[in-house]
């Protein structure tokens, strides 16, 4: 057993990053990402990790510095928030087909205007189609772990995809969380060293990030779709081995007192702690509430969403962004594209709520239970509400 | 990539790792001639073989042929026309492309 102890969950996170033995880390602070990197300066600094810290000039820079350094087979780790995820937007297109995996956690923050630099998750929304695997954690044990997982995932020789590990700014990052931190010997044995297959090297020359024409890009596409959908089996794997030797077993969905339940709430990332609680308020007072909570959002878990849904009759989705002028919540609306087909799919109903750092109270969840069995089914625009915006 | 195959034979399973070209100098298995509206036509009685359209080629596509006139590789020759232009002999004249 490793020892457990109460740590902030922003230097959790650079913990796992210097257990992995992390090789380079680029990165530009931003908050609330900025405990995060600012750790792993000191750690680099100390000479507690050794590694190459790149202090970059930007986000943009960061990213492409990040690329550099795996393209040479160094094992590379950054962070990053809201705006500064945005400055790097057009790189982490670049870093998943071009199959270098750079591990990236990211401390979700509402994007502006008006500046706000609190909690939300418009900024992993805006990343979506990126091409990288996307963990959403929730709690500070599950992004610790999870760091130590996305190393393994993307290095992975049938994986070789970047992957970010989502965990809410303020909600996660800057709490105190007991946290149980493994011995050494037991990461290095879990997480094999990492040797990229056609690395950067003077005696054999490549060229990497070519370009291709018409007759090409589509079959550099195709394939770079059926690698991030064939990543899914090793992520499952790569969970399977981290209980054996630790003992937490992590799902795509995970279900919270689901057995029967005629209502189920889904949340993402550190909603599902208060929605936890939310749910067993209900289920004493009689009430058939269940929730699930989402934690792999790429490749994303269709076969297991269809049998967490099960047999419920209503699905209420629950975002921390919003689509303008769109159908809702991006959760919202995928899940209920997902479940679409479905024979007996449930009224599936979306909220989105807790943007730019508003709390969603355990009061708040109830709340949403019963407004949604009050929604009248009458077309799209019925089928989602923002959630305690004042009138 | 595998450069015994066009680009139109590769399918997506022929992608290398995330596109990596890993045989150097493969580029020249491209072929950029079907860019072309334009192509060189020659008259080499008037050629001395001073190799100046060689030079001034942007795409490096002309070289000595079996007589020893310079002539364009129509497997990359864009058709842009400098070889016609630079020649100090007037071998060259560019007629419309019609493949």
């Amino acid at each position: 057993m490793g020892k457990k102890v109460g740590m902030e969950v922003s230097l959790a996170i650079a913990e796992a990053a210097k257990m992995a033995n992390t090789d380079v880390v680029a990165a530009y602070p931003i908050t609330p990402q900025t405990h995060i990197v600012e750790r792993l300066a000191e750690l680099v600094a100390n000479g507690e990790l050794d590694a190459e810290y790149i202090p970059v000039e930007s986000e943009h820079s960061a990213m492409s510095a990040c690329l550099g350094a795996v393209a040479t087979g160094a094992r590379t780790f950054t962070a990053t928030a809201g705006q500064g995820l945005e400055l790097m937007h057009e790189v982490l297109y670049v870093a998943s087909a071009m199959r270098l995996p750079v591990i990236m956690s990211v401390a979700n923050r509402a994007l502006s205007s008006p500046l706000n630099v609190w909690g939300d998750q418009s900024d992993l929304m805006a990343v979506r189609d990126t091409g990288w695997i996307q963990i959403i954690c929730e709690n500070g044990q599950e992004a610790y772990d999870n760091v130590l997982c996305a190393f393994r995932i993307g290095e992975d020789k049938r994986v070789l995809l970047p992957v970010m590990v989502h965990v809410d700014g303020f909600y996660l990052t800057h709490v105190v969380e007991p946290i149980e931190i493994p011995e050494q010997d037991k990461v290095n044995h879990f997480l094999p060293s990492f040797s990229y297959p056609l690395p950067l090297d003077p005696d054999k020359p490549l060229t990497m990030g070519a370009f291709a024409p018409p007759i090409l890009f589509s079959e550099a596409k195709k394939a770079q779709e059926v690698n991030l959908r064939a990543a899914k089996p090793v992520i499952l794997e790569c969970w399977a081995e981290f209980a054996k030797a630790f003992g937490r077993q992590y799902k795509p969905i995970e279900q919270y007192r689901t057995e029967g339940a005629k209502i189920l709430l889904l949340t993402l990332g550190s909603f599902g702690e208060t929605a936890m609680a939310a749910v067993d308020k209900l289920r004493d007072a009689g009430q058939s509430v269940g929730l699930l909570k989402l934690r792999l959002w790429r490749p994303f878990p269709f076969e297991e969403l269809r049998q967490t849904v099960g047999r419920a009759e209503l699905l209420i989705v629950i975002d921390r962004a919003l689509s303008f002028g769109g159908p809702g919540g991006p959760a919202f609306s995928e899940i209920r594209s997902a479940l679409y087909s479905e024979k007996n799919r449930p009224r599936i109903l979306g909220f989105v709520g807790g943007l730019g750092g508003r709390d969603l109270t355990v009061a708040e969840f109830e709340g949403m239970v019963k407004r949604a069995q009050e929604m009248k089914p009458s077309g799209a625009e019925q089928e989602f509400e923002m959630y305690g915006v004042r009138e | 990539m595998n450069a015994r195959k066009t680009e139109a034979e590769y399918t997506w399973k022929d992608m290398e790792i995330g596109c990596i070209v890993a045989e150097p100098g493969s580029s020249q298995y491209y072929r950029t001639g079907d860019w072309r509206s334009q192509v060189p036509r020659y008259t080499f009685s008037r050629c001395i073989k001073c190799g100046v359209c060689a030079l001034y080629c942007p795409e490096g596509c002309i070289g000595p042929n079996a007589d020893s006139h310079f002539e364009a590789d129509l497997f990359w020759c864009k058709g842009c026309g400098i070889c016609a232009r630079e020649c100090p002999t007037g071998v060259i004249g560019m007629a419309d492309e019609e493949e």
